[in-house]
Formats: structure tokens, C-alpha cells, sequence
């Protein structure tokens, strides 16, 4: 007996009462919520700031959203239903609970994918005064597909949207330059395209899709579902952990299994409280 | 977090059933209220209140605050603490810039 001991991980501490593996998952979670915290204040500050803002349901996808809502919902679920398979010390019920929730966890990331990736497929380009783009003379920046930009080409070939932004007037709402494109999402099959057109490159001022550099909209969104995405991934790899290689400790020590389970499920709790905030604050308000 | 013998467990499980069939309700009542056709003061207050509902479910039932060691809630009123400060920062550079510009 002399490797050292890390105590109190299967009987609570006699000070903080609990194990110190579940304070520490605390205080893990504490610096979590300063982390989130940050961001949803900066979030109110550039918003509060902003002369106009887009409406979250209009560029972003609420159904799939909504999708994710109840997957992550459903997962938290069964996560605590893991945890209770460890107090009735029955492998079985733990396994098939943790593996669903280890599943949901992965649709929860395929969906992500889905919403992401239009966004990066679908470019806007605002127009220097004074160009007139055939088809287009009345509007200062128009949304659509990419076809070509080969840099040999002193022109790009674009793909406009037949549902264009409604433009602003200058003064009307504050910000000229800043579109109301709608529904960026879901509108990248071809079918939504007008036929593809030349624009000299002097004629743009900007051309980029609607990821993260494209607005401070699209900087936020992307930036705190990024971050709650990373969290997803992190509560994969510990919940596979525990899935897979788990299964030892579970036999040998079930008192101190059950705990870490309590601490993973904490952390994923956590996880989806955070998407609690996070989808209506982006999305629908 | 009492629930140690098979009783009580079932008890618990009963809990978690519910809260998870009100989360879902409320999730949909979310999205179905943000249809509304509401001021935007209205809408943040309405939307926020659902969600810190929801949060209270989570928090209270499935990470078990409901009853838990004085030691967590100590940890998580400094917590509290804080993160009201940080969410009252971008108010305070908004009074800033009023004083400076006269303008909101």
C-alpha cells in the first residue's frame, strides 16, 4: 500500500458532504456557466448595439432546431435513466440507456451538420454605388449560389436567389447595407436558383457566404452553437468511455461507477440546459 | 438525491418521466409562442421565463439540486452571483453611452 490514495470517491467527504469527484464536477460547471455566460453577455451587447438586427427564425433553421431541442431533451433523459441502472446495479438497463444516449448525441451532431452546412454553401455579394447588374439594376447586394470563382477571371459567375432580400431603404431601419435575405437555409437546390450571371469583380465590394465573417449575427450563432457543439462532442467521448471500457468497474466497485455516471450525467445536464437558453435566444427571439 | 433502495428508485424514475413529458411540452410551447405577434420586450420576457423553467426542471430534478449538500448550493450562489454581474455589463455600457452621446 504505498501508491498514493485518492480519497472520498466512493463516500462523500466529511466536510462538503458529497464525493469529491461530484464537488469538483461542480465547481467544472461553475466556470462553465462564466464561460456561456460571457458569450450570452456579449451576445445582449453587440445586439443591444446593433442598429438592425435579422430575425433568428427568418436566416436559421427552427425546425431543425426544434429537432435538436427534443433530442437533446430525450437524452438528458435517458442519461439519468443510466444512472439509475447503476443504483439497481443492473448492467443491462445501464448499457441500453447509456447507449441511447450516447446515440442521441450523434444525432444531435448529424442535425447540427445539416443546419451548418447551406450556410457555407450560400454567398452574398453587395455591389459597389453606381453598379448596375443586369436583371438586378435596384438592388445593392444580391444572395445565391457561387458557380464560379476562378481568380485567373476578372468576373465571377453567381447564381442569384429568385427570392431576393427585401432591401432597406438607407434610413428606414438604420442600416442600409445590412440585407433582410430570408431563408438562407433549405433554398440550395437548384430549383431555387435564377439563371447564373457574370458580375465584373470591380463591381463587388464583398462577397462572402453566411458563415461566421459574414455578420455579427452570423458570428454569434455560429460561435455559441460551435462552442455547445464542442460540448456535445466532449460529452461523447465521456459517455463512450464509460459505454465501452466502463463495464470493469461496474463489476468491481459499483458505488464509485455510479458516481462518475452521476458526474457525466451533471455534465450533460449541464449541456442541455445550455441548449435550453441558447435555442430561443438565437433562434426565435 | 435520497433513492437507494428499489422503492424509492421507482419513485424517482416517475419524476424523471414527468419532468421529461413537461420539458417537451414546454419546448413546443416555446416555439409556438415565439409565432406570436408581440412586442419584442414581451417576446424576450416570455421566452426567457419558458426557459428558465426549464432550466429549473433540469437543474432541480435531474441533476438533483432539489436535495443536495449546502456545499454545491454555496458553490453555485457565487456562481449566481457572478453571472448576474455578467449579464449586467452590457447595461451599464449602455447608460455609458448615453452619457457620452445623449443617445440610447
Amino acid at each position: 500500500m504505498s501508491a498514493p490514495v485518492i480519497r472520498y470517491i466512493d463516500e462523500p467527504h466529511p466536510v462538503t458532504g458529497v464525493t469529491n469527484g461530484k464537488f469538483g464536477l461542480w465547481l467544472f460547471l461553475a466556470s462553465e456557466v462564466m464561460l456561456f455566460g460571457a458569450l450570452f453577455s456579449s451576445y445582449i451587447l453587440l445586439r443591444v448595439g446593433a442598429k438592425s438586427w435579422p430575425d433568428g427564425w427568418e436566416r436559421l433553421n427552427v425546425p431543425l432546431a426544434t429537432a435538436n431541442t427534443v433530442v437533446l431533451i430525450t437524452s438528458s433523459v435517458t442519461m439519468v435513466m443510466a444512472w439509475v441502472g447503476c443504483k439497481l446495479n443492473d448492467l443491462g438497463k445501464f448499457r441500453f440507456y447509456m447507449g441511447i444516449t450516447v446515440a442521441l448525441s450523434f444525432v444531435f451532431l448529424v442535425i447540427k451538420t445539416i443546419e451548418y452546412k447551406p450556410k457555407f454553401e450560400h454567398y452574398q455579394v453587395y455591389f459597389y454605388d453606381g453598379a448596375t447588374i443586369p436583371g438586378y439594376e435596384e438592388l445593392t447586394t444580391i444572395t445565391g449560389h457561387l458557380e464560379e470563382d476562378d481568380f485567373e477571371k476578372d468576373y465571377i459567375v453567381f447564381a442569384p436567389d429568385k427570392k431576393q432580400p427585401s432591401q432597406t431603404l438607407p434610413d428606414a431601419e438604420g442600416h442600409g447595407d445590412h440585407d433582410h435575405a430570408e431563408g438562407d437555409h433549405d433554398d440550395h437546390g437548384h430549383g431555387h436558383y435564377a439563371d447564373p450571371i457574370q458580375i465584373n469583380r470591380y463591381d463587388i465590394k464583398r462577397l462572402t457566404n453566411f458563415g461566421p465573417a459574414h455578420s455579427n449575427f452570423y458570428a454569434i450563432y455560429f460561435t455559441m452553437t460551435g462552442l455547445h457543439g464542442l460540448h456535445v462532442i466532449g460529452g461523447i467521448v465521456v459517455n463512450l468511455y464509460f459505454l465501452l471500457f466502463g463495464a470493469g468497474m461496474f463489476r468491481s466497485n459499483i458505488a464509485q461507477f455510479s458516481n462518475r455516471i452521476e458526474c457525466a450525467g451533471l455534465y450533460w445536464h449541464f449541456v442541455d440546459l445550455v441548449w435550453i437558453f441558447l435555442f430561443p435566444s438565437i433562434y426565435l427571439l | 438525491m435520497g433513492g437507494h433502495t428499489v422503492e424509492e428508485i421507482k419513485k424517482e424514475v416517475r419524476v424523471y418521466i414527468t419532468v421529461f413529458v413537461s420539458l417537451l411540452v414546454l419546448s413546443i410551447a416555446t416555439v409556438l409562442v415565439s409565432k406570436l405577434d408581440v412586442s419584442m420586450t414581451v417576446a424576450v420576457i416570455i421566452g426567457m421565463a419558458i426557459a428558465s423553467l426549464k432550466g429549473t426542471l433540469v437543474a432541480c430534478y435531474f441533476m438533483h439540486l432539489i436535495s443536495e449538500k449546502k456545499a454545491i448550493y454555496a458553490v453555485l450562489i457565487i456562481t449566481v452571483l457572478f453571472f448576474a454581474v455578467l449579464m449586467a455589463l452590457p447595461l451599464m455600457d449602455y447608460q455609458s453611452n448615453e452619457a457620452f452621446t445623449g443617445r440610447a
